[in-house]
């Protein structure tokens, strides 16, 4: 959902002026979504700006990924990064299409990482408990 | 072969009794803004869809959240939090927020002179809205304002 997202948004600020490059790990949702200027890396969803803890990865893929402002230049083309997984179990579930639904509850009460966030939120003032 | 998120997805959801998730599928080509200056001498903006958002905070909530976060671009690791629907994504996230807001990569690539300058605010939002008709009305619109104050030439959009 997030590359159809990221696609909505990117023709929105595209239409509107604000050149934009997207970057993500489904291939598929951006050819369907047909964003401006899109680079796949072909790494599981939560890391399409590089590995956990490999600086050298995350900057080799943001820089990379940042090289399409230059070289693409047909509305809607595809750059695919080079970079591999180091191994292939991860597709296996990703593909899966059992029905299990990972999704958290839906409603409309702020997910707070730690009970602290709550507090925190509540002494800035950016949220009140409803 | 890469996975094919749009056909599994849609082939759970069915599974599980729900009506079958209508993808975006663009009709038209997309819209076209060149760059024209060099990245080197361009204001970056960086957008990413992980629901990251910063401690002091309201956290996103898991309904179709079209709300953004503005964060400091050099906000301490300590002070990230995420929150999204899809948490099972975010376990490395959680751990090293680099990998889906890749704001140490971009500090690097603004000191060696690669990126001119990155936005003094960085946005995100919970990428999970399943209403495209929310995203264009209210995340799309949101995000132009928001770039358009932190005065960017480009903008940089990672999605979770």
């Amino acid at each position: 959902m997030c590359h159809q997202t990221v696609s909505l948004v990117a023709r929105h600020l595209e239409a509107n002026g604000i050149p934009t490059l997207c970057l993500g790990a489904a291939r598929d949702i951006f050819e369907a979504g047909r964003p401006p200027r899109a680079v796949f890396v072909d790494y599981p969803l939560g890391h399409s700006a590089g590995r956990a803890f490999d600086a050298q990865d995350q900057y080799d893929v943001v820089s990379a990924a940042l090289r399409g402002f230059a070289s693409l230049t047909t509305p809607g083309e595809l750059l695919t990064l080079p970079n591999r997984w180091p191994d292939d179990a991860w597709r296996a579930e990703a593909s899966s299409t059992e029905g299990k639904d990972t999704r958290q509850p839906r409603d409309e009460t702020p997910q707070f990482q730690f009970p602290a966030d709550r507090e925190a939120a509540i002494a800035s003032g950016a949220w009140a408990p409803g | 072969m890469s996975v094919e998120y749009m056909r599994a997805i849609r082939a759970r959801y069915e599974s599980l009794g729900y009506t079958p998730y209508r993808w975006f599928e663009a009709d038209s080509p997309p819209p076209w803004t060149p760059l024209v200056k060099p990245l080197s001498a361009a204001r970056l903006g960086l957008l990413s869809t992980s629901g990251a958002y910063a401690l002091g905070q309201a956290a996103y909530h898991y309904k179709d959240d079209t709300s953004i976060r503005a964060l400091p671009r050099d906000i301490d690791d300590r002070d990230i939090r995420f929150s999204h629907i899809t948490e099972n994504y975010l376990v490395d996230p959680r751990r090293d927020p680099h990998c889906i807001l890749p704001l140490a990569p971009l500090r690097r690539l603004t000191r060696e002179g690669v990126v001119g300058e990155l936005a003094e605010h960085v946005f995100s939002c919970m990428g999970g809205v399943y209403s495209q008709r929310r995203v264009r009305e209210e995340t799309a619109p949101a995000l132009l304002e928001a770039f358009r104050r932190e005065r960017v030439d480009a903008a940089l959009l990672v999605a979770m």
